[in-house]
């Protein structure tokens, strides 16, 4: 059995697909889902857990990517180092969920966690290393 | 009714004198107007926090037993610059090690260079030195390794021979890939707009036609006290202005030094840009002095009355171009979104307002415990009408 902790980020056209049905029914694999979030401005996000047989998952995996859908590992967390944030503002743009917020009067930024989905994609855009990931 | 700097020093000395911030000052003009607020006011301190490539240190290490005449140095195998003296060396903010990978995995990452080692430096840590050298009579040894500390240098000085600059480009990306660049990753087809200036708190912005700053001007620099030490290179006061005497593009730029011993890793910071290099970002404010209405007034400018102009950094920049897309003031940019040919894009900074706030109070309040006293310019910074212009390279083929 392998385990796999996956970001899905899938286009629109993809939204209604019953992807999860696919991935237990024909791929025999066990999905748990850890965030989903799909807003009509947006793709569609979708954290997930998959457990199968080895050839299985990657099968399944296979069945993602034809659809179109990206896939990337999961990162256990991501850590936000407050005393290294300049405040620049500089990843705020790359954050697909809007996750590092702006206090426009003050200019600062702070970090929600919460929607945070760890995509990663802010941190090799910060100049000071102020934001980790950890897998 | 006019006043000196001699008399500001008097009441700054006695803790008496009015220092507020170029943020501040906006809205007691506001409240007071120009002719009430000169006369109260005696200082506006200004500041800016960002990447400043033009930035480095010089240092002495002192003699070693036998002695070497440096040639080749690395610390933290970061190379260094020894075409001086024996052991005076100069390390520049974007020196990168000889075995970093730089671009050749594109974007690269540039985790360490001459920026960071500075940062290392000011912060006390240890740093490897590394130096071979040819040998002479009076200087035998051609081999030195040793640990040195920034405590046990003769004299360490930063030294930028252009920061601060009256304003920035705000740089995007019409191509349909991703780029990186200087100022950060572009996203394709107008994906972010990132801008670099403190705007309204920025020094150059609140004395446009530097009727206060000149040589001789003292500072804060990186946390300590520096001074202004000459023009900064690419010095171009000519371009076009306001009314309000606001360059509409980058102008006036300044040379700065001081103690690096003085100074503190929390306003000197190492800086990685992806794909484009190392750097250092440096924490400056500037004390302005309130002599009369005049230099009053150009403290009060804000945001919306400052602009910038659109490039396109894909094309027109690489090319050796500066053609704008269009204008902008920092008020919109600071927003967080612009509207421009159509579309609203996201916008991003590189240099740290929040952090020039900070630099700013600092500053105020070593002013106002008379920790800081105000300097005449011994000669004041080129002008609008100077002549003094940043020309490109003529280039002549050598054949
Ligand atoms: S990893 Fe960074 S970019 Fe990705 S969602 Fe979290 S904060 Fe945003
Ligand atoms: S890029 Fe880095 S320093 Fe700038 S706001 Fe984001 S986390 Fe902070």
């Amino acid at each position: 059995m392998a385990k796999q902790r996956l970001v899905l980020t899938f286009p629109h056209k993809v939204v209604e697909e019953p992807i999860t049905y696919h991935l237990i029914k024909d791929y025999d694999l066990v999905v748990n889902i850890l965030r989903a979030k799909i807003s009509p401005q947006e793709e569609g996000r979708l954290m997930i857990e998959i457990e199968g047989e080895k050839n299985a998952l990657n099968k399944g995996i296979g069945y993602l990517k034809r659809l179109g859908v990206r896939t990337q590992p999961l990162a256990q967390d991501i850590r936000w180092l407050e005393t290294r944030c300049t405040h620049c503002t500089l990843c705020v743009p790359l954050c697909p969920t809007g996750a590092i917020l702006v206090d426009r009067d003050k200019m600062e930024v702070s970090f929600d966690k919460d929607k945070c989905i760890a995509c990663g994609a802010c941190i090799p855009v910060c100049p000071y290393k102020a934001i980790e990931i950890l897998f | 009714m006019a006043k000196t700097i001699a008399e500001i020093n008097k009441k700054i000395k006695k803790g008496e004198a009015v220092v507020v911030t170029a943020e501040e000052i906006i809205d007691i003009v506001e409240e007071k107007g120009v002719k009430k607020a000169s006369q109260e006011v005696d200082v506006v301190t200004t500041a800016t926090f960002g990447p400043m490539c033009s930035s480095g240190a010089y240092f002495n290490i002192g003699h070693s037993k036998p002695r070497i005449k440096l040639e080749k140095v690395y610390l933290n195998e970061v190379p260094a610059y020894t075409g001086f003296a024996a052991v005076d060396i100069l390390i520049g903010a974007t020196s990168l090690p000889e075995d970093d990978p730089r671009n050749r995995v594109h974007p690269g990452d540039f985790a360490y260079g001459g920026g960071h080692l500075i940062e290392d430096l000011v912060a006390g840590k240890d740093i490897k030195l590394v130096a071979t050298s040819y040998g002479t009579d009076c200087y035998p040894r051609k081999n030195l390794e040793t640990w040195i500390n920034i405590k046990d240098l003769n004299e360490a000085v930063l030294f930028n021979p252009r920061n601060a600059y009256q304003n920035y480009p705000v740089a995007v990306n019409l191509s349909d890939k991703v780029i990186y660049t200087y100022m950060g990753t572009l996203q394709p087809k107008l994906g972010n707009a990132n801008y670099s200036s403190a705007g309204q708190l920025s020094p150059l912005f609140n004395d446009p036609y530097y009727k206060t700053i000149g040589i001789g001007t003292r500072i804060f620099l990186g946390g300590g006290i520096g001074y202004l030490v000459w023009q900064g290179t690419q010095h171009n006061p000519g371009v076009a202005r306001t009314k309000g005497g606001i360059p509409r593009s980058s102008a006036g730029t300044i040379a700065v030094m001081g103690d690096l011993k003085k100074m503190s890793p929390e306003w000197l910071r190492g800086t990685s840009l992806r794909g484009y290099g190392a750097s250092l970002t440096v924490g400056i404010g500037i004390p302005i002095p309130i002599l009369n209405e005049e230099t009053l007034q150009y403290t009060a400018v804000k945001d919306k009355e400052i602009y910038t102009q659109i490039v396109d950094y894909n094309k027109t920049y690489p090319e050796g171009g500066s053609e704008s897309l269009g204008e902008v003031n920092y008020a919109q940019l600071k927003s967080g979104k612009i509207t421009f040919q159509g579309k609203e894009v996201p916008t991003a900074s590189l240099s740290s307002y929040a952090k020039a706030r900070k630099i700013a109070a600092i500053l105020k309040d070593w002013i106002k415990k008379g920790e800081f006293l105000l300097t005449e310019a011994v000669k004041l910074l080129p002008s609008a009408d100077s002549g003094v212009t940043f020309k490109p390279l003529k280039e002549r083929p050598i054949r």
